[in-house]
Parts: C-alpha cells; structure tokens; sequence
C-alpha cells in the first residue's frame, strides 16, 4: 500500500503570548488526519477554530507543538518542497507582473527562463488569463489575482495542494466559476488536495471526504463525512441534489453545536 | 491624475503671474530713485539689503551666456550631490538590510542609530573639511551623512513591513534566503527607497552646497560665498535662484525617474477620459 500524500498524526500547536509567556492558546490539538494521493479533503468548522494553522503546519511553515507530519512517508523538516499552497490573503508579489509572478517558483528553482516564460503564459492562458500577462497585481480584478495565484501555484505541479479559502474574498458568480475551475484541473491531474473553508456548500461540492473541526481554542477533528456524490460535478447544480441535502444535512447537525459555541465564544471574548 | 486642459493652462498662467508679480514688486521696491525711502535712510539702501532684479538677472545672464562659466561650478555641485546620493542610498540601504534582517545587530546598534539621528550634522562639515581637505571628498561626506539616514529608515521600515502572506508565499515557492531577500525584500524596500527619494536627493544637494559654502573652491556655493565677501548680494542672489532652479530641475528628473521603475505601484486614479 502507497503511503499517504499527506498524515498529520496527533498534531498540537499552541501559541506563548509574546508579552507573557504565561499566556498560552492551544490553536489546536490532537489532529490526526490523512490526505491520501489524488484525495479532495476538505475541512470545515467554525470561524477561529485554527484550519488554518492545521494548514500551516501541512506547508511546513510552522512546526507542530507536539504530533509528526509526514508527507508520502517521509517525516517533514522545514518547507513541504512537495506542497503548493494558495492563500487566502493576496499573496503575489506586487512588483512583479501576473507573468512574473506565476513563473517565480521556476526562476527560484533555478529552470531556463525562456522555458519558465513559456509554462508561465501556459497556464495564464489555462486560467483564463491570456492577455494579461504583463499586468501587474494592482491592475487585476479580485478574480484575476487569484486566479494568477492558483496559476501560480500550479504551474510547479506540486503533488500537494493546499488551500486556505482561496475563493471566500470573490463574489458568488465568480466563485462559482472558479471552483468549477479547479475541480476541472484537479480532475486532469488528481493531485491530493487539502482544503480547508468555513463554507460547508463548497466543501460537499468540491470533495472526497469532509472533516468538521470542533470550535477553538484546542480545536480537533469531531467527524469525517465520506461525500459519495458522482463526478464530474458542477458545484452550482449538485447542490439541488437530493443525496447533497442529505450529506449537508447529517454534517450540519454535526457543525452547528460547534458554530454556536464558537459564536459565544467570541461574544463572550468581546464583552470581557 | 488628469485635469481639463484649459484649468491646467490657467494654473499655468496664475503661477507665472504670481512669478512676475513676486519680481515686480522685488524691483520697484528696491530701484533706487523710484520710490522715496520709507525704511531706509537713503534710497541706495535697499538695493543694498536685497538686491536688484534686473541686475541679478544681468548677473545670471553673464554666468551662463556672456562668460559661461558656472557650467564648470554647476558639474562640481551636480557631481558632489550624485556621489553624496549615490553613496549615502547604497549606505543606507546595505545597513537597513542587514539591521531589518538581524534582530541581534539592530538591538545592540538601535540607540546608536538613535543617537547618530538626532545629531545636527550640518556641524560635522568642518570636520569633514578637515579630514577630506577642502575638495570634493568633504562635500560628498556631508551629503552621505545626510542621505544614508533617510534611506536606512525607509529600507528597515520596508523590510518589517513585508507582508507574511507574500513572503510565506515565495517560501512555498522554494525561494532560498537568498532568493527571499533579491525577490522580496529588496523590491519591497526600495519602493520605500523611491518614495523617499525627492527628500534624499534634496538632501545630497543641501549638503553638496553648505559644504561648498563652508569653505571650497569651485561649486555654486563657493559662488555665494565669495560674493557674500564683498557683500556683492546681487550675486549671491543670483546663486540662491541658480541653485534653486537647479533643485528644481532635479526634483523633475527624480520624479520622472521614480515614475518609470515604480509602474508596479497604484496610483489612486488611473482612468483616462476617453
């Protein structure tokens, strides 16, 4: 049997106060999760619950407190080399143009220009972003930069890919289009995917399996849902159907406890 | 940012004619015999004090046309302010680099850094002189003192300011330190660098001319400065307005420059009406 893509095994991250070193936050603890190759994982729970340190962690850009990350079977020191990452916030780099920007893991990894510039206008083109190449961040649409992102991103042919709501700055219809979008990549090449969101449409739509995450502080895995909805789909149609209602539904009746205590939570952190 | 044409032409007009206006009125208070002396016990006294227009403009006139020669004073302070600029930036920006970078050093070094800042470093010009001798060098040193500071500040403000997201991203990329600091830190410091570059040029220019002006011998300070000796203020006036039209000259050229390396930035409007 084929290592997993991605194991994350009893996993802790807590953050000491910068100021106090009493003052600890347990962001998460005890995650055990695996993302076998070509899976669609997709993790959803409450606002503050620490998906994305979770992800952090799978990038190797934060070392666990406690628990191993191993990526096809090998334990993880420093950057996950085999991992892309698209992040929530803009992340391009504003100095360089859309072009610039997707061919800079090439030029980083040291690949002949011209040969990055060809694969870079690939898959601008991919994305939908032909013309625009010369283009810099500031004179792209939301849309557009992330698309240039997920270009970006892609161009490498990481075997993993994680995602931190790439999509939850767009508008609906873009959204849409775009989750379309990586579905179709996603299914060309059948890379293994972490996604995490905090919508739990999207995450039925798009993946194999969900994992709801109990609200922060201490957050962990409270249940894994196995989406057995027929691909190809089309996120906009499939959520009319009739098995996607039933899966919402079970993984609601999960999440909603966990929604409602994470709410307090907040409310009970702003009146203090 | 686009104006219509015609509103541009009449700020135009008003400032030339607030030009004008400003040397009119400089030249009928001073003509001597054209108005009774009111502050002044004779009417020769204040084209003594301040100087006349159409003499400066005379003055002006012969430097650039009649002898040409402050072209060869006008190198001499151009040149010093360029390796003041030059030097003082390059400075600047390798220290902010590394201070930016290295917790460590920027710790122990912050009050010196401190210290060095708040200093008036006009007063090392003469130490200057003493040191470099009386030429260029000294010139140039007052003008790096001046500039490295404005250009250290912007390159350690722009290198903490980094955003994460941009500078996790690279990392995910592969980026090697190396890389980090070619392709993320030094484009994210030198758009500080730029947008502090009116005030550093200025700088270089400033220190280029008191150092002249404290003791050389060629440059548009020596100018002043040796007119000032006769108290010929004809002359100095003409100096101060050479220079100025000079600075201004250099503030357009930096501005032009800054324009065309920093198309990367937003500008706050970029629509054009068709």
């Amino acid at each position: 049997m084929t290592p997993p893509a991605l194991a994350l095994a009893g996993v802790a991250c807590t953050f000491a106060s910068r100021d106090d070193a009493s003052q600890r936050y347990t962001a998460v603890s005890e995650v055990t999760l695996t993302v076998d190759a070509g899976e669609f994982v997709a993790v959803v729970g409450p606002t503050g619950c620490g998906k994305s340190t979770l992800l952090n962690v799978a990038a190797g850009l934060l070392a666990p407190s406690a628990g191993t990350v191993q990526v096809f079977g090998e334990p993880l020191t420093g950057i996950n080399r085999r991992a892309g990452y698209m992040f929530q916030a803009d992340s391009l780099m504003p100095w360089r143009t859309a072009q610039e920007n997707v061919m800079a893991g090439f030029e980083f990894r040291g690949v002949p220009l011209p040969d990055a510039r060809r694969q870079a206008d690939d898959w601008l083109k991919r994305v939908g972003l032909g013309g625009f190449g010369n283009r810099y961040p500031h004179q792209l649409s939301g849309g557009m930069r992330k698309r240039t992102s997920l270009a970006q991103t892609l161009v490498l042919d990481p075997d993993i890919i994680l995602m931190d709501e790439p999509f939850s700055a767009l508008d609906i219809q873009t959204r849409q289009l775009m989750e379309n979008e990586v579905l179709a990549l996603w299914a060309a090449k059948k890379k293994a995917v972490l996604f995490i969101t905090h919508d739990l449409d999207e995450a039925i739509a798009m993946s194999d399996s969900v994992i709801v995450m109990s609200a922060g502080p201490a957050s962990r895995p409270i249940g894994a849902f196995t989406v057995d909805l027929p691909r190809p789909r089309d996120v906009a149609e499939i959520k009319t159907s009739p098995r996607f209602v039933e899966l919402h539904a079970a993984i609601w009746a999960v999440m909603r406890d966990e929604v409602l205590k994470g709410y307090a939570q907040q409310l009970q952190a702003a009146s203090t | 940012m686009k104006r219509a044409p015609n509103n541009t032409r009449a700020i135009r007009l008003w400032q030339a004619a607030l030009l004008v206006g400003v040397f009119l009125f400089w030249h009928v208070m001073t003509k001597p015999g054209l108005l009774p002396p009111v502050f002044f016990d004779n009417d020769r006294q204040a084209a003594f004090f301040f100087g006349e227009p159409l003499k400066i403009a005379a003055r002006i006139w012969v430097w650039f046309v009649t002898n040409a020669d402050i072209y060869r004073h006008l190198a001499v302070t151009l040149t010093e302010t360029l390796l003041a600029f030059g030097i003082g930036s390059a400075l600047g920006l390798a220290t902010g680099l590394w201070l930016a970078l290295s917790p460590t050093a920027s710790a122990i070094l912050e009050p010196y850094i401190t210290a060095l800042n708040s200093m008036p470093r006009i007063i090392l010009a003469p130490i200057f002189a003493v040191w470099f001798g009386l030429g260029m060098a000294s010139k140039v040193a007052l003008g790096v003192t001046l500039v490295f500071f404005i250009v250290f500040f912007n390159v350690y403000q722009g290198v903490k300011e980094v955003s994460p997201v941009v500078l996790a991203n690279a990392r995910m990329l592969g980026a090697n330190p190396k890389q980090l600091l070619r392709h993320v830190y030094l484009p994210s410091a030198m758009s500080w660098v730029f947008s502090s570059l009116h005030t550093s040029v200025g700088l270089a220019f400033v220190g280029a001319v008191v150092g002249e002006y404290l003791g050389s011998s060629q440059g548009v300070g020596y100018l002043i400065l040796q007119a000032e000796g006769s108290f010929d203020i004809n002359t100095v006036m003409a100096g101060i307005l050479v220079l100025t039209g000079f600075a201004l000259l250099l503030d357009m050229a930096v501005g032009r420059i800054e324009r065309r390396l920093m198309k990367w930035q937003p500008r706050t409007s970029e629509t054009e009406k068709l």
